[in-house]
């Protein structure tokens, strides 16, 4: 006895409803067939995908420029540009010490709760590291830019001002070290994650997000006028980096496990945003066009930043992308 | 084990939790009859939420995934493949006609419990901790919902809740029924389980009694019944473990999952190299320029 006809005919209904999506006939309507043909488990994400929302992106993004901003606070002082020492304690102060903050905050499913990030204190996680890393930024920025400007317009007299001096000078250290924490630990944060994309660059990312760090706070500081060649250096310098990461990307693929970056619209904001930071900066700086490649620069380490957060959404939904990583 | 009454750790009480024994969960998906009992009971017991009723048109599966809102999953699997020496297919009646092999899978999916938990170690405020039992429990009232152990988890176990459920903006995953465990009560979806294919007991016994049901199936044709429990990665094992036919990829399962921390090392170096980096070019661009 053979099989029946009619499961022959149930194959070929199946075939054509796996091809075309929809089959039409006789009592029939039918889309998809009963055997699994997705990966997985009827294609269901393995691991759950990021539920970060537009806050972190630009948390980032202003993290980083703040972060960075301290270190060239630091610069500053020991090679004595006061004027640009001040504008970027204020850029780390704002954006750090306040913007950062405010941002985190608002992607927190119970914002209320904030406090409980200082509950414990655990270097294994990222997380934890990254609260206390900005608690610490947090607390040199802010007395560092009070003492800093009480110095400048002399309020106190004598040996008070000399005394706020050196404070705002401790405080600069201290908002410089823990910035350049600040603006890297966020590639951690994401890298040592179970999301394939994003575990697979992880040593790409916080060298990525770091020195888009450097460049944008460079950038803003340029485009506030101040332009000296100091800065006009490090964002040929970050440039220079953003230019060998894009290439770096482009050529350590990993197939399946991180098509999100490579073959899907999420990774597209990636590589856009390290044209615009990396080749297409260094370009428009070499030429002289400065407040070109500062706006090139801060849109490049906005856009990829971006781009980062979706590609994780992509590749987290993905299941092939996480067994392909196991393999 | 079904046929010892009263006296299966499924029904009996205990006191783990007060002397500190680690229990597990065994489900076995060759006597699970999908009836989803373990579902209801779960949702029940810890008074989970409904997050929506959707037709997803795979199999009799519609409630999909493990979530913040589902900690017990029934998954439904239908291949084309035969299950053990049983008879499959009405025309395959009365001759050795074997080409329409078919089989169907039930298997109930929970949190693994990892002995190395990447949400644990995930957690910045301290909300997930290890219990007695070695069990991985997350305080509702100490978690301030920032994710990170959503996309710390290997598994795709725990997720955030959202807006407008109960107790929304926390995260939320099996509790392995702490509170019933603590007065020496079993877990709601082992208790309720009609076929003991979940079963709860302490955790030594368990795997050497998956061990002896894998082989023992492998002896009655099941010849791709396995032990999915993964001890040889940084996992290092897990809690609730279990019995399956077939690829664990076709379960949802990760072949080989990892606990996050493993990339911390790699990660955190070229963090402070960065750091040292833009340190040091920022300086020698100021030296250079002035």
């Amino acid at each position: 006895m053979n099989a029946p006809a009619s499961e022959k005919r149930l194959e070929q209904l199946r075939e054509k409803a796996w091809q075309e999506g929809v089959v039409t006939g006789r009592g029939v309507d039918v889309a998809g067939g009963p055997i699994p043909r997705k990966p997985g488990y009827y294609g269901e994400p393995v691991v759950k995908p990021p539920v970060w929302t537009w806050e972190i992106p630009l948390y980032f993004f202003f993290g980083g420029l703040a972060g960075m901003s301290a270190v060239i606070a630091l610069a500053a002082l020991l090679f004595h540009h006061v004027d640009l020492e001040r504008a970027a304690v204020w850029l780390a102060a704002i954006a750090g010490a306040i913007l950062s903050p405010v941002l985190l905050i608002m992607d927190l499913g119970r914002p209320h709760l904030f406090l409980n990030m200082l509950r414990v204190f655990k270097h294994r996680s990222p997380m934890s590291m990254g609260a206390w890393i900005l608690a610490a930024f947090g607390t040199c920025a802010v007395p560092g830019l009070i003492a800093l400007e009480l110095h400048a317009h002399q309020i106190f007299p004598g040996t008070l001002d000399q005394l706020l001096s050196f404070a705002a000078g401790i405080c600069v250290f201290g908002a410089a070290i823990f910035g350049a924490l600040l603006a890297t630990y966020t590639g951690v944060l994401i890298g040592a994650t179970a999301i394939p994309a994003w575990f697979l660059h992880r040593t790409l990312l916080p060298i990525h997000f770091g020195t888009a760090g450097l460049g944008s706070a460079a950038a803003v500081l340029e485009l506030l006028g101040h332009r000296i060649p100091a800065l006009n250096l490090i964002g040929f310098y970050a440039a220079t980096v953003e230019t060998a990461l894009l290439i770096w990307l482009s050529v350590a693929k990993h197939g399946a496990a991180d098509r999100a970056i490579h073959e899907h619209g999420a990774g597209w904001l990636v590589r856009i945003g390290e044209v615009l930071n990396g080749p297409l900066a260094l370009v428009l700086r070499f030429f002289g066009f400065i407040p070109w490649a500062a706006i090139s620069f801060l849109a490049g380490a906005l856009v990829s930043r971006i781009g980062w957060i979706a590609v994780g959404k992509v590749s987290g939904a993905d299941p092939e992308a996480v067994f392909a990583s196991q393999r | 084990m079904i046929g010892e009454g009263t006296h299966s750790t499924n029904q009996r009480r205990h006191n783990y939790v007060q002397e500190n024994v680690e229990v597990g969960f065994f489900t076995d998906p060759t006597v699970c009859i999908g009836c989803k009992a373990c579902e209801v009971a779960c949702k029940e017991w810890n008074e989970v939420p409904d997050d929506g009723f959707t037709w997803s048109g795979n199999s009799y599966d519609n409630t999909g995934h493990l979530g913040a809102s589902t900690w017990r999953h029934v998954l439904f699997l239908e291949q084309d493949r035969q299950k053990g020496s049983q008879v499959v297919g009405s025309h395959s009646l009365g001759n050795d006609d074997r080409d329409d092999p078919f089989r169907w899978v039930f298997l109930s999916d929970v949190c693994k419990h990892c002995e190395e938990a990447g949400c644990l170690e995930a957690c910045p405020t301290g909300s997930i901790v290890r219990t007695e039992v070695g069990s991985v429990l997350v305080q509702d009232d100490v978690c301030n919902g920032c994710g990170y152990c959503v996309v710390s988890c290997p598994f795709g176990v725990i997720d955030r809740r959202p807006e407008p459920l109960p107790n929304a903006g926390g995260a939320f995953k099996c509790t392995f029924c702490y509170d019933r465990q603590k007065s020496g009560l079993v877990p709601a979806c082992a208790k309720v389980c009609p076929t003991e294919s979940i079963v709860f007991g302490r955790l030594d016994d368990l795997r050497a009694r998956a061990t002896q049901r894998a082989q023992e199936l492998r002896q009655h044709g099941y010849d791709d019944a396995q032990l999915y429990d993964p001890t040889d990665t940084s996992v290092r094992g897990i809690h609730a473990f279990f019995l399956i036919l077939g690829e664990p990829e076709a379960y949802g399962l990760p072949p080989r999952p990892q606990v996050p921390t493993i990339y911390l090392k790699s990660a955190w170096t070229a963090a402070f190299a960065t750091a040292i980096a833009s340190i040091i070019a920022t300086l020698v661009a100021f030296a250079f320029s002035s």
